[in-house]
């Protein structure tokens, strides 16, 4: 269960031990996340806008900066998901170069963790493990579920038991064994540690982590390239590992030391649902850990109220001079909308998060209107709809007569309602 | 009054073998003061430099998580089950 790579292997970033590669995730001296070190003057000259130009429109293109072992080959197109010009919202939020990566389409299960599972089991194959698994709530599920599908390994997948219906249902389709847990997330994911002391599964956000967190660097890549090679001033990411935002800045170091961007200062900033906001508090505090919570919001992709990354994150953060930023359930419903009315992209729950902490900075002057910001987008709608339940009256509204009076009468009709409707709560101005 | 402490695969190297231990600490200093005797290299282990548990440790006490009950003021009750377990971020 080891493997020799020359480009990159375990290292410790608190004591600086090496590891070499296993399915390892923390230190097993001072007990900090282990994370995917590099050599990148082994990948200088190969990985140039030329090579990764010529590869296929995947995050495979950027295979040279993940870590993948020798002789895999990569088989699901995964990622590469759009790049969108958000004029729209951005002129509802007062902002003129505000963009959208939308991973609500990623394939093959809508949501940014197919990135990360694709590079995590590329892992778990090569370590020989017959039976892969994880701790989630819904979309790591649904991407472990189905690419363990599609690779023919068996998949053992744990979540908390209220978790939303189309996100179990989203699993059980690909015959993945779940296991619900009487407990919130940060339960289940203390199971899955001892479960994998005594198991041999490869947890792919466990024993497998570093490998799979190095995946959500790829969103890094992918937004300088759409750029035209270039980074923007300000990322707003969604945080509840406090994984994925320090992934982006890896991204860009990295394209940053090879020459294939201009080093700039970007700033990083990150969103949470207040309901579960430990490393919001942190920036915002100053501190250098996180205070555990323990998780209340309907955003469930983010609630992990003891982050073991969010130390780390938090620091990130303040030492690029971002903020973090965290709004309320009903702020977080009013972003789906937003998003949704503006620039036809129905987010889940995450996203919604992600789009109201955005408006919220634009109007606090903390994001320029005019400076180039990327807004990342991590899930589809169609998984949380019970966010938003009651929000739309038209779905049992009475049915028209097929008579063409009766659809005029309908339209004024309508047209009298919506006149009267109050205006939507702009989401981030509470 | 007794109260049963369970360790990781990761911390067996330094007991023995031994994943359980019994303790009757009045509370968490005192239960890393007994480890200081019992098994100094897993004493050695677990603190950071001030002696204080290192922030990457977790523990837990029937389920919950001990700063949620008061951290080192929390007074261990006869039949605690305490777990010490090394902090994982996660990923949703």
């Amino acid at each position: 269960m080891e493997y020799f790579s020359s480009v990159y292997e375990l290292k410790c970033n608190e004591c600086g031990k090496r590891f070499g590669n296993r399915p390892l995730s923390g230190c097993p001296d001072c007990f900090a996340p282990l994370e995917i070190a590099y050599d990148l003057e082994q990948v200088r000259g190969k990985f140039t806008r030329e090579s990764v130009a010529a590869g296929p429109h995947n995050i495979w293109r950027y295979a040279a900066l993940l870590p993948i072992p020798e002789g895999f080959q990569p088989d699901l197109p995964v990622g590469f998901t759009p790049l969108l010009r958000a004029r729209n919202l951005g002129k509802r939020v007062g902002a003129t170069n505000l963009y959208i990566k939308n991973d609500a389409v990623c394939f093959p299960t809508l949501s940014f963790k197919d990135r990360v599972v694709s590079v995590a089991l590329a892992n778990a194959q090569k370590f020989g493990f017959e039976t892969v698994g994880c701790s989630s709530t819904g979309n790591l599920a649904n991407s472990v579920a189905a690419q363990a599908a599609r690779l023919g390994i068996k998949a053992c997948i744990l979540i908390p038991a209220d978790l939303e219906p189309a996100k179990i249902l989203n699993t059980l389709v690909y015959n993945a064994r779940l296991v619900r847990i009487d407990g919130n997330y940060d339960h289940v994911n203390r199971l899955c540690t001892l479960v994998a002391d005594e198991y041999s599964y490869g947890f792919v956000n466990v024993n497998l982590r570093p490998y799979y967190a190095e995946g959500s660097k790829t969103v890094g890549y992918e937004i300088a390239e759409q750029l035209g090679w270039k980074l923007p001033d300000n990322i707003v990411c969604p945080m509840a590992g406090g994984s994925l935002i320090r992934k982006i800045r890896k991204a860009f170091n990295e394209l940053i030391t090879l020459g294939l961007v201009e080093d700039k200062p970007v700033r990083f900033f990150g969103a949470q649902a207040t309901g579960c906001s430990p490393i919001s508090q942190s920036v915002k505090q100053g501190w250098d850990y996180i205070e555990p919570q323990k998780p209340n919001t309907i955003a469930r992709s983010l609630a992990i109220g003891n982050p073991a990354d969010g130390p780390a994150a938090s620091k990130m953060i303040q030492g690029t001079g971002g903020w973090a930023e965290d709004v309320s359930d009903v702020e977080i419903v009013s972003g789906i909308q937003e998003l949704a009315e503006t620039e036809g992209i129905f987010t889940e729950t995450a996203g919604g998060v992600t789009t109201a902490v955005t408006a919220r900075l634009i109007q606090q002057g903390r994001i320029g209107k005019d400076e180039v910001t990327v807004a990342v987008i991590t899930g589809n709608g169609l998984k949380t709809t019970d966010a938003l339940a009651g929000r739309f009256t038209h779905l049992d509204s009475r049915a028209v007569r097929p008579r063409l009076s009766d659809f005029a009468a309908y339209l004024e009709e309508l047209d009298g309602a919506t006149n009267q409707k109050p205006e939507l709560e702009p989401a981030g101005a509470y | 009054m007794s109260f049963k402490v369970i360790l990781p695969t990761a911390f067996v190297r330094h007991t023995d073998g031994q994943k359980q231990l019994v303790s009757t600490a009045a509370n968490l200093p005192g239960l890393v003061s007994e480890i200081d005797t019992t098994f100094p290299a897993l004493a050695t282990q677990i603190k950071d430099e001030n002696g204080k548990i290192r922030r990457f440790i977790n523990i837990y006490v029937n389920d919950e998580d001990i700063r949620f009950l008061g951290g080192d003021t929390y007074a261990f009750q006869d039949g605690d089950e305490v777990m010490l377990i090394p902090s994982i971020a996660g990923g949703c």
